[in-house]
């Protein structure tokens, strides 16, 4: 489906680890995959599998002691070029210019994404007047008109209203104001509604699909939430363990998951047509301490389809098992 | 806004007002009163008191009379601006502390400044670069300036100024402007030698401002904002100096009000090594005149002047806070 086409981003086997007294913690542990222009991309995984860690290594904000030792993020500038971001320094010209711009950022809460001493205007003028160079009027002039597009009512008023002052929906689309306010062509959405109830979550999900269409830009989706994911990702990540586990085209993942593990997490969604007061299944056993990962396939004490000797002792490499689709899993000959 | 800024004005003048009870009672809590350390020095220096000179001393500073009508008199000669009699010097009251109450906030000032100045920097250092050699260092000599005692650093400071500088660095003026009046030249004399006082003064609280500064950036770093405003691309220092810093400035804020009596009281002992002219070393002595008055009168100014610093520190953070200003969380 994408073959014609240049991935905007492709991050290969990257692996972020936090270097901790303790021991290290293996957050990213060789993640692959790639965002195509226009398109969204949906990862998905259980809390602490990596996947706000992997957004936050390709925007090289990944908070001390953590550091990207391995692997490779390119960006396919806007100008044609292509860019390492792994090789720039986390404070280098090059990669702040990249931020915003480029890439845009929205997090899972929105009140505290905001700083509580400065008002929303100001930090979206901020970021305009920092990448565009216009006046201060000018930048306040498209701060106002992005507020408007985001479908903030009266934003010539909540420009110079404070983040605690806004309901918890408008905050989330200032938020998005703030990361579009730049025209990014790659957006990355943390976890952007997990912190809104669910009739404001329809309207920021509704929010971005329009903002995508109207800007053709592509939007990196991370959720736990597979509902969000069939309603807007094209293609889908599987994350377990800061790995990869499988990845595919949205109708592949809900309809022929590979993974024991995605199938797992498919069985636990409730369901209309389920039977009541039946136990809805669950994954059995919890996500192994950071500091004690398994050897072998990092899902293999969980995992109802275990091959002993096999999954306990190798680790599974991804493989296609259709043009689109690769698994890794050693239930899956090569 | 305005209802916050009344409500504060009223608990403002609630507060002087049990400040004025408050003080009165704690100096009239030692047994004895004025007369009593009068005769016990009298007799020290081999002169005796006859019970009938003390019960007319007794009469003629009314001593003989129940506390509280005490209380009322005092109020009530303060609230025609005159503080009473320092007994023990014969004199007015406001006369006795003079300009020292000036020069004790010329003084405290200074060494708020110098603390600040040392410690807010170091702080902001000392949490970015966590566990950082630099880190470690401003640590241990931050620790090691909270470990040594005021008046030990004081004699220390005068004996090193003595001994090698050939130079008399205690009080705030040279012997030939002490007793000046107010010029120029004494000004300049004065902040010639305000420095060493700040430091000597300052350094104390500069190793807990710098732990305190640390510990509150080290919270608001960890705060998302901090993050959405390094992915709008914004330089590192912009980001942290416009952000997490402007946050954990707050709590200073609100402490100014009760840093200056804590500089105050917290330096009498330095003040007396560097015989400093400040309201502290008058204090000490009118307490231990059991100097009703001038006690009574130091006390109170030290409280108004807390409520006044906590006025104006309420004022400030409501100007530099939102949350404040718009009375929400």
């Amino acid at each position: 489906m994408h073959s014609e086409h240049k991935p905007l981003l492709s991050v290969r086997n990257l692996k972020t680890y936090f270097f901790q007294d303790e021991g290290t913690v293996k957050a990213v542990d060789g993640a692959t995959f790639d965002v195509y222009p226009g398109k969204t991309l949906g990862v998905v995984g259980e809390s602490g599998c990596g996947k706000s860690v992997t957004a936050q290594s390709i925007l090289r904000i990944v908070d001390q002691p953590g550091r990207i030792v391995e692997g490779e993020i390119v960006l396919c500038c806007a100008k044609g070029t292509d860019v390492e971001l792994t090789k720039l320094h986390p404070n280098s010209k090059e990669i702040r210019a990249i931020r915003g711009t480029e890439i845009g950022l929205v997090f899972q809460e929105p009140m505290t994404s905001f700083s509580p001493v400065h008002t929303v205007g100001n930090q979206i003028i901020e970021a305009i007047r920092l990448h565009c160079g216009i006046s201060e009027r000018e930048a306040r002039a498209k701060a106002i008109e992005t507020l408007r597009q985001v479908g903030i009512p009266k934003p010539e008023r909540r420009i110079d209203e404070y983040a605690f002052e806004l309901s918890g929906g408008l905050r989330q689309r200032a938020m998005i104001a703030v990361a579009l306010s730049c025209d990014p062509r790659l957006l990355i959405a943390d976890e952007p509604t997990t912190a809104l109830d669910v009739t404001t979550q329809a309207q920021i999900l509704d929010l971005l699909r329009r903002m995508q269409e109207q800007r053709g830009m592509a939007i990196m989706l991370i959720t736990h939430n597979l509902g969000v994911i069939a309603e807007m990702a094209d293609d889908v990540v599987v994350m377990y363990l800061g790995r990869v586990v499988e990845q595919g085209p949205v109708d592949a993942i809900f309809h022929s998951p590979k993974h024991p593990y995605t199938k797992a997490l498919l069985r636990s969604i409730p369901s209309i047509e389920s039977t009541p007061r039946v136990e809805l299944p669950t994954i059995s056993g919890s996500i192994p301490h950071p500091y004690n990962r398994p050897s072998g396939c990092p899902f293999f004490p969980r995992c109802p389809e275990c091959i002993p000797g096999t999954c306990d002792t190798a680790e599974p490499t991804p493989i296609a098992v259709s043009e689109e689709q690769s698994v890794s899993c050693f239930l899956y000959p090569s | 806004m305005i209802a916050y800024i009344v409500r504060r004005l009223i608990l403002a003048l609630l507060t002087t007002w049990a400040i004025t009870v408050l003080s009165f009672i704690i100096i009239q809590l030692p047994p004895g009163d004025y007369v009593t350390s009068y005769i016990a020095s009298m007799s020290a220096s081999g002169v005796g008191v006859t019970e009938a000179e003390a019960q007319a001393l007794r009469i003629q500073y009314g001593l003989d009379q129940p506390i509280y009508i005490q209380y009322l008199k005092w109020m009530g000669l303060i609230a025609q601006g005159n503080f009473g009699m320092a007994i023990e010097w014969g004199r007015p009251v406001l006369d006795v502390i003079g300009d020292r109450l000036t020069l004790t906030v010329v003084i405290s000032v200074a060494a708020i400044v110098f603390t600040w100045a040392l410690a807010l920097p170091i702080g902001i250092y000392s949490a970015v670069k966590r566990y950082s050699i630099g880190d470690y260092i401003a640590t241990f000599i931050g620790f090691i300036g909270l470990a040594i005692p005021g008046f030990m650093l004081a004699l220390i400071v005068m004996y090193v100024g003595f001994k090698y500088f050939n130079a008399n660095v205690g009080g705030l003026f040279s012997a030939e402007m002490a007793d000046a009046p107010w010029s120029w030249a004494k000004f300049v004399d004065m902040l010639k030698h305000l420095p060493i006082v700040a430091i000597v003064l300052g350094i104390g609280g500069t190793a807990q401002m710098i732990r305190i500064m640390r510990s509150n950036l080290l919270d608001e770093l960890r705060k998302p904002y901090v993050m959405t405003a390094r992915a709008r691309g914004l330089p590192e220092t912009r980001v942290i100096l416009k952000y997490p810093v402007r946050v954990a400035l707050n709590p200073f804020i609100s402490t100014l009000g009760y840093l200056f009596p804590y500089v105050v009281s917290g330096s009498i002992i330095v003040s007396m090594v560097l015989s400093l002219p400040t309201v502290g070393p008058l204090l000490l002595k009118a307490l231990i005149a059991q100097d009703l008055f001038l006690a009574g009168t130091i006390v109170l100014m030290l409280g108004v002047m807390t409520v006044i610093g906590t006025f104006i520190s309420d004022l400030l953070l409501m100007w530099v806070d939102p949350r404040i200003r718009l009375g929400k969380q």
